[in-house]
């Protein structure tokens, strides 16, 4: 068992867990936060997105131990009182239909806004869809994603 | 995933000490290659020895080269200032691997580690001439990639260091697997001062290789019809339900011809 000590949308957690617990299965069977998904076994389709100390990572593809000491915001903690701007677009432009994978889409979308406010470069529709390469959707055929993002983008 | 030990020490020294400590124990780099590994249980190491808290990442411009960390992540190689200026070709080879939350964990030193056939660093370090320090030692690229998954790594050895030093010219043309984003051909050419290298990756058998028959055309006549024009052999070339050896020859001259514009 490891000592796993995280601060998770801004609420410090502990718990004793076994080593090779991932960080995907802290955050749902520990913490009960379950709007983080698992959509494959082999680490491409980005349903499992959470932010940790910033950065877009996959949580089916990091121990909670390597995580530990760190921050973690997940799908649940991203609103206030009001949607994310990034939530509200993808309702407006209706950028999801079965929702699994929205989640991580979500997430990435923040994420890459966030990275190309701050390296000064623009978000163009050729960038997003390349940004998108680790997030597989099934069902909406991406350009209602794409579209989200954008408008997002925008309100952020 | 089967049950192990997690270990987080302060220090190569304490690393090393853990790795040669337990038999099955393994290095954990960014985990994006051995996690899923281990999910599958294509690889149970009894013990993970996680390198990030060991002051192994950081990129330092020194002697007109660069020397990157091992734990340096593909994102910061992508973003880097340093990398932009000395060796802007290093950024885009970093810029163009798999998405960017595995760009966010991924790592140099666990990438070349793990020699992948169709991972980009081995070729691009190939071709550069770089050097891989180890705890140990100091490998030039051509003796520390091997074969398919294998390096000079002795057990427990970590890589710690990348040496490059910029070349005159060089870049990178990659056909990515769509679904995948590793490489089904990558080409990197570069001319150093030793000459031109043209490395390989994605195509071979065995691994990451050296092309003599491109090499000589493009050190007889630097331009993309120089490569177009060569006829690489099939021979020794991976077939798999991807592609067949004889596509991935005729991809091998297509990339290193569009490498070769792109200098
Ligand atoms: C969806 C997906 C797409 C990808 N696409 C690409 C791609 O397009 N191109 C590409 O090149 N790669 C690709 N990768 C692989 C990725 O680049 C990995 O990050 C990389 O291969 C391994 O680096 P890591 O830091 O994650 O190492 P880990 O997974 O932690 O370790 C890999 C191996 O190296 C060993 N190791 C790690 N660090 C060291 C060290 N310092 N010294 C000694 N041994 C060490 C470990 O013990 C292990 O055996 C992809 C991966 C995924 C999941
Ligand atoms: S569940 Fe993590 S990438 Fe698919
Ligand atoms: S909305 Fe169903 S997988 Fe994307």
């Amino acid at each position: 068992m490891t000592e796993v000590n995280l601060t998770v949308n801004g609420r410090r957690v502990r718990r004793d867990v076994p080593d090779a617990m991932l960080l995907v299965e802290f955050l749902r069977e520990e913490l009960r936060l379950t709007g983080t998904h698992v959509g494959c076994d082999t680490s491409q389709c980005g349903a499992c997105l959470v932010h940790l100390d910033g950065r877009a990572v996959k949580s089916c593809a990091t121990l909670a131990a390597q995580a530990s000491g760190g921050t973690v915001v997940t799908i649940e903690g991203i609103a206030g009182d009001e949607l994310h701007p990034m939530q509200k677009a993808f309702n407006d432009h209706h950028g999801l239909q079965c929702g699994y994978c929205t989640p991580g889409m979500v997430m990435s979308g923040i994420d890459m806004v966030k990275r190309y406010r701050a390296a000064g470069r623009e978000l163009t529709e050729a960038a997003i869809r390349a940004e998108l390469e680790g997030n597989i959707c099934r069902c909406t055929g991406y350009h209602n994603i794409v579209r989200s993002i954008r408008a997002a983008a925008a309100e952020m | 995933m089967y049950p192990v030990t997690y270990h987080r020490p302060a220090s190569v020294e304490e690393a090393l000490h853990l790795l040669a400590e337990e038999e099955e124990a393994m290095a954990l780099a960014g985990g994006q290659t051995l996690l899923p590994t281990m999910k599958q249980h294509l690889a149970a190491p009894s013990a993970l020895v996680d390198l990030a808290a060991c002051g192994l990442s950081g990129i330092r411009a020194e002697g007109g080269g660069l020397v990157i960390g091992a734990m340096t992540t593909h994102a910061e190689i992508a973003a880097s200032a340093e990398v932009a200026a000395h060796l802007p070709v290093l950024g885009l080879v970093a810029a163009g691997i798999g998405d960017p939350a595995v760009r966010h964990r991924g790592t140099i030193g666990g990438s070349v580690a793990n020699n992948d056939p169709a991972a980009d660093y081995p070729a691009a370090l190939l071709a550069l001439e770089a050097r891989i320090e180890t705890d140990r030692r100091v490998l030039a690229a051509e003796e520390f990639f091997e074969g398919l998954f294998a390096t000079a790594l002795e057990e427990g050895e970590i890589v710690t260091r990348i040496h490059l030093d910029p070349p005159k010219r060089a870049a990178y043309a990659k056909f990515p697997n769509p679904a995948s984003r590793y490489a089904l051909v990558g080409v990197m050419v570069a001319e150093t001062a030793a000459g031109i290298r043209v490395a390989v990756t994605g195509a071979g058998e065995d691994g990451v290789f050296r092309h003599a028959g491109l090499e000589a055309a493009l050190d007889a006549e630097f331009t993309p019809d120089a490569a177009a024009a060569v006829r690489v052999s099939p021979a020794g070339l991976a077939a798999d339900l991807h592609a067949s050896a004889a596509y991935r020859a005729h991809l091998i001259a297509v990339m290193a011809a569009r490498a070769v514009a792109a200098c």
